[in-house]
């Protein structure tokens, strides 16, 4: 079966080629055929690897396939192989699997598009990446798919690039994970240098002979690995590009930048579980690093108006969350939750995608409200995936945040699991708060449409409809089968007070069987806090965006310095531009001014002007005519050359 | 006959033909040199087809020259040198292609310069006598002046000025160190002789080596061009023609670079290894300095003149890392930065061609209305970034772990210039490329040509064949490289 594995990436990067050679002259219908069906069928090849990886016993659930010798200098040689496990199958699923579901959901989206080919030809070049990314068998091959998937955000980023924020936003991505790569590439080259070799049996079968629990060479490899990992899955300090990201088209949105790239720095530490396990050092710092940014996000979620935006900094929140999980050797927990999120988060996103398109653009939520009645599948599913990640019991996300937080608690991270326990209050409560303000209450749409001004239109609003309505089925059946995922995903990681952990249980021959169990009641007690958390956040949503309305108002004037300090992102943003990128940009302009134009430049010139006044002496040798410097070059050389060989 | 003296000779052969049909109209000129650059090219794919992944020189030739001074017409080439002149072949092709419709005055002189320029070069890479070596050498000089001062823009002839200066300032020096040399090399041995293989035999004198090695480095580092010798690299590519830069930055730069790892690695090993550290610091400032820089260049043809003294500094880090992986990612990123920065300094003169600006400020929203251009451009950008897929990654890794390996920090300075090109091309491609159109006469650009595209496509083959499967290019170069190790360590 595996001699099919080399498909999967195959198929996304021939519907790539196929669509950006010939696009532009192909009907959009084929354009969509090629563009979602190369996905689909490569979902299907998943289907039939993962089946025959169900079909295998334990110990035959990892396989390795070879394509070819990439890199061969001297002892260095880097293969392209893939690597085929349960842990890489699960992230085949979700990428393939979703993205296949958002692909179909973009046909509709991004219908009137002008760029519609383009749009469909960097999708599909993204799924490739990312396939990349995940098959890859050493680390050289992760890091090719993690550049590349870099590339794609970019280019969906700033895919309306006429837009100047957009094409800012996409600078911005690469070169922010750039930074963290700078460290993962480091981190690359040091195992290569350590261990001889970057594939990962190899790697990972020698570290534990080779070092002991702490070594500083396993800290300092791990640690720069996470660097990369910080970049990519947003996490602090390096989260600031992905708020900025969903000036992108909404499905790349959910696709990219929620439930699929972003969450590579989370399958980066999970599969190099066996470096961080030699780490204790570094998989604090994961936990905490996690830990501080769910918060710290969720805490900005709380009152910003874009809806999308909400979103952003709570899948930043969530990200944290599987950092928490992998940072206290949760492994098959952080992924767990990696796949629910990738559910859930991609069904908000979608759904509230599918609110731009009936809205003709508007994402603001002080311009919606009431859409309730008007978009049913989209309120329906929506809810759902807001049930879901406010962790509602038997919704996916209740299932794993709750493996997370138990996971944290009982491997004695209290404090971690407290912050664990308080985000998943605030979650509970921006989504809800954000749930309540787009489809609930009064419409706030109606009287501002009218004026809304037409200049601005953007070509998100280029399918501007004066009456909301609900989306195509095209769009509206992707939500409804994510949905389902959403609401029943969890069930194949029930706790064990409650049944069977099926997932952890097919990741034993990645993650090992060394799942610590807590007594039931202490195990009950903290299931109950968590949904507690929960529901005071749905409540008090509720509460405030529907029940008292005035009372947010309130409260954000009492507390203005506060909410300032929230609405405006803690002025992360302006930090760093005033003490990283305009320093930067000055220390560039006073080397090229001052050293180089000025000093080394200045210096040649101030040497040809003394050399031009001496030889004004000699001026009567300059006839100007190019043989007679020849002649003279000729004599000097012959006269050098005699006199060597004369003497 | 020999093919490395064919390939020596077919340009001169299209020089003299145009040279020899005084009422050729301008298309005529320019198609018998495009066939000329062809036929070289085509010959040289047969050149590298026959090669042999060997340490030997091969296709060797060697006629007596001037035989009271021991000097010889000696050719031959190795894996030190096959993919330049793979290179030079190649990128001629572009540079005539490149000019077919930009060059209107005196196209027949244009074109005989270049074939000149090109016999000059192939001779560089390919000749095995150091005086041979020295003349080719000086003869790349003068055809590039003419193309700068006489078809470039403003300031040409101050940049045409200042390139003769610089180089022959280091290449003075550099007869000066050979003929010190030969003569050491005559008292040791009693034999008169300028070619390599007779000077490696016998080892040169200790004391003398590091005077020698340090002529020649100066006369290769102000070619590469190396902080602190690069200020002339900027006005020469300001100013000159396109193709001028193409060739430029594509092949002429790579004479430095190859000089150090012809001469004075295996001359002077004793002195290579001493003075490799500083190297290397040159180098890794280089890195750093020339991307800084470019940051900030408002001109689009200096930042990539800039991002030059940028790559280069890469190639020369691997080189001087002295180990396998060092080497074999330097020779290769030679060849990744003449594709790469020649497509871009192509894809500058397309724009320059319908603008005549290279402002980055004079344009913005260019994709919009030259989608196709747009494509290529992102596609070179992103190979000059070295985004793995692509040449340029291939080249800048295998740099990164031979310079890790030979000290860690070389390796995380140099890691920096990553992260800084992928800044200084993106905002450029940002202010250029993207946002909306702010100037008129930008909304009226044309798209490229079938010509424009074919030259492009051309480049992007390469650009993702050395991506996706290098050991084309890298499999050829490995004995040699080994061998070179093997004489300095």
């Amino acid at each position: 079966m595996t001699n099919y594995l080399w498909l999967v990436p195959a198929l996304p990067l021939a519907g790539t080629i196929i669509n950006a050679i010939f696009s532009r002259k192909m009907p959009r219908w084929l354009v969509s055929i090629i563009g979602v069906g190369s996905v689909g069928l490569s979902f299907l090849v998943v289907l039939t690897q993962f089946i025959a990886l169900l079909d295998s016993d334990e110990p035959h659930r990892v396989i390795n396939v070879s394509l070819y010798t990439w890199i061969p200098v001297s002892d260095f040689k880097i293969d392209v192989a893939f690597l085929l496990d349960p842990l890489s199958a699960i992230m085949l699923l979700v990428v393939t699997g979703v993205g296949f579901l958002i692909h179909v959901y973009s046909v509709g989206y991004m219908a009137e598009d002008e760029n519609y080919g383009r749009f469909f030809t960097y999708l599909n070049l993204f799924v490739f990446s990312m396939l990349i990314l995940v098959l890859g068998n050493n680390y050289l091959l992760m890091y090719v798919g993690w550049e590349l998937v870099g590339l794609c955000s970019y280019l969906l980023i700033s895919f309306w690039f006429h837009k100047p924020a957009a094409a800012a936003a996409g600078k911005k991505a690469f070169v922010t994970t750039r930074v963290g790569d700078f460290g993962f590439g480091l981190g690359v080259l040091l195992i290569f240098a350590t261990f001889g070799t970057l594939n990962f049996d190899q790697v990972f079968h020698a570290a534990p002979q080779m070092f002991a629990v702490g070594a500083p060479v396993m800290t300092i490899i791990t640690l720069l690995l996470f660097a990369g990992a910080v970049g990519k899955s947003a996490q602090l300090p390096l989260y600031v590009w992905l708020p900025d990201a969903m000036e992108g088209p909404t499905p790349v949105s959910a696709l990219i930048h929620a439930a699929t790239m972003v969450t590579a720095g989370v399958y980066m530490v999970a599969r190099s579980h066996e470096l961080f396990a030699l780490a204790p050092l570094s998989s604090e710092i994961v936990a905490w690093t996690g830990a501080l940014t769910a918060i710290f996000a969720a805490t900005i979620a709380l009152v910003q108006m874009d809806l999308k935006r909400v979103l952003a900094y709570s899948t930043i929140s969530q990200l944290g969350y599987m950092f928490v999980g992998v940072g206290v050797a949760a492994y098959g927990a952080g992924i767990f939750h990696l796949m629910t999120h990738a559910f859930f988060k991609a069904l908000l996103f979608l759904a509230a995608g599918s609110v731009m398109h009936a809205m003709g653009g508007v994402i603001d939520m002080r311009r919606l409200g009431g859409l309730r009645g008007i978009m049913r599948w989209t309120y329906l599913t929506f809810f759902a995936a807001a049930l879901a990640i406010a962790g509602v019991p038997l919704f996916s996300g209740f299932f794993s945040k709750d493996e997370i937080l138990a996971a944290a608690f009982g491997s004695g991270h209290i404090v971690l699991w407290a912050i664990g326990l308080l985000t998943a209050g605030l979650t509970a409560f921006y989504v809800f708060r954000a749930f309540f303000l787009t489809f609930h209450g009064a419409p706030r749409w109606e009287t501002e449409h009218a004026t809304r001004p037409t200049g601005h239109a953007s070509q998100d609003a280029q399918h501007a409809a004066v009456h909301p309505h609900e989306s195509p089925a095209v769009m509206t059946v992707p939500l409804a089968i994510l949905a389902v995922l959403a609401a029943l995903g969890g069930f194949v990681g029930m706790p064990s007070v409650m049944g069977h952990n099926w997932i952890a249980e097919f990741f034993h021959p990645v993650f090992g069987a060394h799942e610590a169990h807590l007594p039931p009641l202490t195990e009950w007690l903290l299931m109950g806090a968590s949904v507690a958390a929960g529901l005071v956040g749905i409540a008090t949503a509720y509460w405030f965006y529907l029940a008292r309305p005035e009372i947010p108002v309130r409260l954000a004037a009492r507390w203005s310095g506060i909410y300032d300090l929230l609405w405006h992102k803690y002025w992360v943003d302006e930090i760093y531009s005033a003490l990283l990128v305009e320093p930067g940009r000055r220390l560039a302009m006073w080397l090229w001014q001052s050293v180089d134009v000025g000093t080394v430049d200045g210096f040649a010139n101030g040497l040809g002007r003394t050399v031009a006044g001496a030889s004004r002496v000699l001026r009567g040798w300059q006839t100007g005519y190019a043989r007679a410097y020849a002649l003279m070059m000729l004599i000097g050389t012959v006269i050098v050359i005699g006199w060597l060989m004369l003497r | 006959m020999n093919l490395l003296s064919l390939l020596i000779i077919l340009p001169l052969l299209g020089a003299l033909a145009l040279l020899l049909l005084p009422r050729a109209s301008d298309r005529a000129a320019r198609g018998i040199a495009l066939a000329t650059t062809l036929v070289t090219f085509a010959v040289s794919v047969v050149l590298f087809a026959s090669f042999r992944a060997t340490a030997e020189m091969q296709f060797v030739e060697r006629v007596a020259w001037i035989p009271q001074l021991g000097i010889s017409w000696y050719v031959g080439v190795d894996g030190l040198s096959i993919l330049l002149v793979m290179l030079t072949t190649f990128l001629m092709i572009i540079a005539i292609g490149g000019s077919w419709n930009g060059i209107t005055e005196r196209v027949k002189e244009y074109h005989i310069l270049f074939l000149l320029l090109e016999a000059a070069l192939i001779g560089v890479f390919v000749a095995l006598d150091l005086f041979l070596f020295y003349v080719f050498w000086e003869f790349t000089l003068i055809p590039m002046a003419f193309l700068i001062g006489i078809w470039g823009h403003g300031r040409r002839v101050y940049a045409a000025i200042k390139f003769i200066l610089f180089t022959m300032l280091g290449s003075t020096l550099m007869l000066v160190a050979m003929l010190v040399l030969v003569f050491a090399n005559r008292d040791a041995t009693g034999a008169l002789t300028f070619a390599l293989s007779d000077l490696l035999k016998t080892p040169v004198p200790l004391a003398l080596q590091p005077i020698l090695f340090a002529a020649f480095a100066l006369a290769f580092a102000i070619k590469v061009p190396m902080f602190p010798f690069h200020t002339w690299l900027p006005d020469a590519h300001v100013e000159a023609p396109t193709a001028g830069s193409v060739i430029l930055a594509g092949v002429l730069l790579k004479m430095g670079t190859y000089g150090f790892i012809r001469f004075n690695l295996p001359l002077f090993p004793e002195a290579a290894r001493s003075f490799a550290p500083i190297l290397v610091v040159l180098a890794l400032i280089g890195i750093i300095y020339g991307a800084l820089v470019s940051i900030v260049q408002k001109d689009i043809k200096s930042l990539v003149a800039f991002s030059s003294v940028s790559h280069l500094g890469f190639v020369m880090l691997g080189l001087f890392a002295l180990n396998a992986q060092g080497m074999s990612g330097g020779i290769l990123q030679m060849v990744n930065h003449g594709l790469s920065t020649g497509a871009l300094f192509l894809l500058v003169g397309m724009l320059y061609e319908r603008r005549h600006t290279r402002l980055i400020a004079d344009f913005g929203g260019v994709a919009k209305v030259m989608p196709i251009y747009a494509a290529f451009f992102l596609l070179v950008m992103f190979s000059s970034v070295g985004l793995p897929g692509l040449n340029g990654f291939v080249g800048e890794f295998l740099i990164l772990v031979g310079a890790f390996r030979a000290n860690v920090w070389y390796a995380a300075f140099a890691a920096t210039g990553v992260v800084l090109s992928a800044i200084y091309l993106l905002w450029m491609y940002q202010r250029a490329m993207a946002g909306p159109i702010t100037r008129e006469e930008n909304r009226t650009l044309k798209d490229l040509s079938p010509r424009e595209i074919a030259l492009l496509a051309a480049l992007a083959v390469f650009i993702i064949w050395i991506g996706v499967y290098p050991r084309t290019f890298l499999d050829p170069i490995q004995t040699s490289v080994a061998n070179l190790l093997g004489m300095i360590n």
